[in-house]
């Protein structure tokens, strides 16, 4: 495998008709993490729903692409299968299908029908994969999500990550409602993936998880756009001054997305 | 469109199909009675589905001969994947189109006085048992068109009785193969657990050909003596050119269970009755009921449990998925009779529609003549969430098996509490097989 790059010019989205996304760029490779910082309202996980392809987001303008190829003319399994990786905020609740089930089904999408992962390599990967997240066992045959605590849908959420191995991976506030124990398991999880194959786009309020999981670039969102990238120093001024430098020094009064 | 009212045989006709058969006087009258009124009965009434133009009465030929199987290496890959094969005491019947083809019954069973045998030679030779319970108290010849008719012109169908304190360890199997579009199928199944009995039936029907206006009408009557215990399986899988009208009633003494564990898979428009008159104090019954449809088939499934006796329990749940243009009605009814105190009716119906064309609709109704009871229903009707679907193909899962992924889980609930381990496998592989 080879590292990818995943690159986003002047990205424009609407929902329901409203524009949130105002000309986004981005460049993310592999080997390199990156932190989306911003207050709340200002886009960041409109951005991600847009990589995946969300159904109710519609991209107006611009571009996203993977190594060239054209994400946005791909329906969101293509997507996936092209190497892209969404942790959601809020997971979907499916009754019925086990957690197993569903994993073996995600990697097996990848595969050629008649090379589909054998049952022992698979079990013997999610039980490996489980112990390092904190898991417990039983939840492979829970079903997927149902009643699961905000935590567990985190951690399942980067069994996942781990168990697909995207090539970029967008993580959309991973870090929300989580326990600082927790915190760390799931950074643990993150770290594991750090490779020249994998490239992570980390989406986040807080500076805390980049305590945890070092980023090379940050950006900050502000009105759906980034306005102000640098290195992992930039989320440490942040966490001490909070936004309202950066609100001066580019001239902004509110950085919500206004209509 | 109207179709064709008049039967397609008139008395002579049932005279001499009954003497060939070598049936008592008893039932050449009692099929003599129902065809008259079958003349002049109404169909029954499917709510909230008009099947004034259905097919019910006109088929190519009441009779048709099938050659038996000799063993049960000959039976098509569709039925052998039904049964144990490699169980070699077992109990089973398989009749094909209407003809009896194989059956077996275990010794032990044979020892203990199980009767097990196809319904004609169960007439001849259990004819007192039969006619004590053949549509006596379950169901009645009278009580509509399809009733009627099934009376006059039973053409198949098992019999089995279990003796009293005799409890059965394994199912007894029945097959019903359709493998000749011609046949017309008016099977009758009567189970007879007397006091203190315990037993699991489990049947299927499957075709193996399509039909282009296949008839097939169905009683199932269950017997439940004073604390007896019946499980009663069905997957039926009969294809889309035939119209089915089922109706698998019981009826239970003091403390009897009846619980039913039904799969219903057929690809043609479907009229389906469940019943069960809790008649006995203390009894109880259980339905659990899954339904894929597909195509453009019509179906409609009523669920009923009519609480008689003090302390009775009655439980419906179930599921259904609705693809293409396939439509479906849910009727879920408890009704507490005056005097039926302490009793507790509960019922549960959810359907999924996984296209713009296909139709479900839920209706639970309850009917309470009695204060001193409980109640409780829930309902629910709706599409694929989009969501779940973006999710799973986030995952690099196609639509399609997203869409496989989310019926399964729909219909796993229901499945997995199936009372019978047999029921379940094959429910799953016959899903499998319609939602591919």
């Amino acid at each position: 495998m080879t590292a990818s790059t995943l690159t986003i010019k002047d990205l424009h989205v609407s929902i329901d008709g409203k524009e949130i996304l105002k000309g986004v760029n981005l460049e993310i490779k592999g080997g390199e993490f990156h932190a989306i910082m911003g207050p709340n309202g200002t886009g960041k996980s409109t951005l991600s729903a847009a990589i995946m392809g969300h159904p109710k987001y519609e991209v107006t303008q611009g571009s996203i692409e993977l190594d060239g190829e054209n994400v946005l003319d791909m329906e969101v399994d293509e997507r996936a299968r092209a190497g892209l990786f969404l942790a959601m905020q809020y997971p979907s609740e499916i009754s019925g299908v086990t957690n197993a089930d569903f994993l073996r089904s995600a990697i097996n999408s990848r595969r050629e029908e008649g090379d589909e992962i054998s049952l022992m390599k698979f079990i013997r990967e999610m039980d490996a994969k489980m112990d390092l997240l904190e898991m417990d066992q039983d939840m492979a045959q829970r079903y997927l999500n149902e009643g699961f605590s905000g935590g567990e849908k985190k951690r399942n959420e980067i069994l996942q990550l781990t168990m697909i191995k995207p090539k970029i991976a967008i993580l959309d506030e991973i870090d929300s409602g989580l326990d600082i124990d927790a915190l760390k398991v799931v950074a643990k999880g993150i770290n594991e993936m750090r490779s020249e194959d994998f490239g992570c786009l980390m989406i986040t309020h807080y500076q805390r998880l980049l305590n945890y999981i070092t980023p090379d670039v940050v950006h900050v969102m502000m009105q759906g756009r980034v306005v102000k990238s640098g290195g992992a120093e930039l989320a440490q001024r942040l966490e001490a001054e909070g936004y309202d430098w950066i609100k001066q020094e580019l001239g902004i009064e509110d950085e919500t997305v206004s209509q | 469109m109207t179709v064709e009212t008049n039967l397609p045989v008139d008395r002579e006709y049932i005279r001499s199909f009954s003497a060939e058969k070598g049936e008592g006087q008893w039932l050449a009258d009692l099929r003599l009675a129902a065809l008259e009124k079958a003349e002049e009965l109404p169909l029954p009434k499917a709510d909230k589905t008009k099947i004034t133009n259905w097919n019910f009465t006109q088929f190519p030929s009441h009779t048709v001969t099938s050659e038996p199987f000799s063993s049960l290496e000959e039976l098509p890959e569709e039925v052998k994947t039904l049964i144990n094969m490699e169980e070699a005491n077992k109990t089973l019947y398989i009749q094909r189109n209407q003809t009896p083809a194989f059956l077996s019954i275990s010794e032990e069973l044979a020892g203990q006085g199980v009767i097990f045998t196809d319904i004609a030679t169960a007439v001849r030779e259990h004819s007192d048992l039969v006619q004590k319970y053949f549509m006596t108290s379950a169901v009645q010849p009278d009580e509509h068109k399809l009733t009627a008719l099934h009376a006059a012109l039973m053409n198949g169908g098992a019999f089995l009785y279990v003796p009293k304190n005799v409890e059965v360890k394994e199912p007894i199997q029945a097959v019903y193969l359709q493998d000749n579009s011609e046949a017309a199928l008016f099977n009758h199944v009567l189970v007879v657990a007397d006091d203190n009995s315990a037993v699991t039936y489990v049947e299927n029907y499957v075709s193996t050909v399509a039909a282009e206006s296949g008839v097939v009408n169905i009683v199932a009557e269950v017997v439940a003596g004073t604390n007896a215990k019946v499980v009663y399986g069905a997957v039926d899988n009969l294809a889309s050119g035939t119209t089915t009208y089922v109706n698998r009633r019981g009826v239970t003494g003091r403390d009897a269970r009846i619980e039913w564990a039904l799969g219903m898979m057929n690809d043609g428009d479907t009229v389906s009755e469940n019943v069960t008159n809790l008649i006995g104090d203390g009894s109880f019954a259980d339905t659990k009921q899954v339904v894929v449809g597909r195509g453009s088939q019509s179906q409609n499934f009523t669920t009923k449990v009519v609480h008689f006796g003090k302390h009775t329990e009655g439980y419906i749940l179930k599921h259904g998925v609705m693809k293409d243009a396939a439509k479906s009605i849910f009727n879920g009814i408890g009704k507490i009779e005056h005097g039926a105190s302490k009793s507790n009716a509960e019922q549960e119906s959810r359907v999924l529609m996984l296209s713009e064309k296909a139709r479900g609709d839920a209706n639970p109704i309850l009917l309470i003549d009695e204060d001193d009871v409980t109640a409780g229903h829930a309902a629910s009707v709706g599409r694929v969430d989009p969501l779940q679907l973006y999710y799973l193909m986030s995952r690099g899962i196609s639509r399609h098996e997203a869409e496989r992924l989310i019926i399964h889980g729909f219909l796993a609930p229901v499945v997995e509490k199936m009372p019978i381990e047999g029921v379940k496998q094959q429910l799953t592989r016959v899903i499998e097989r319609k939602v591919r």
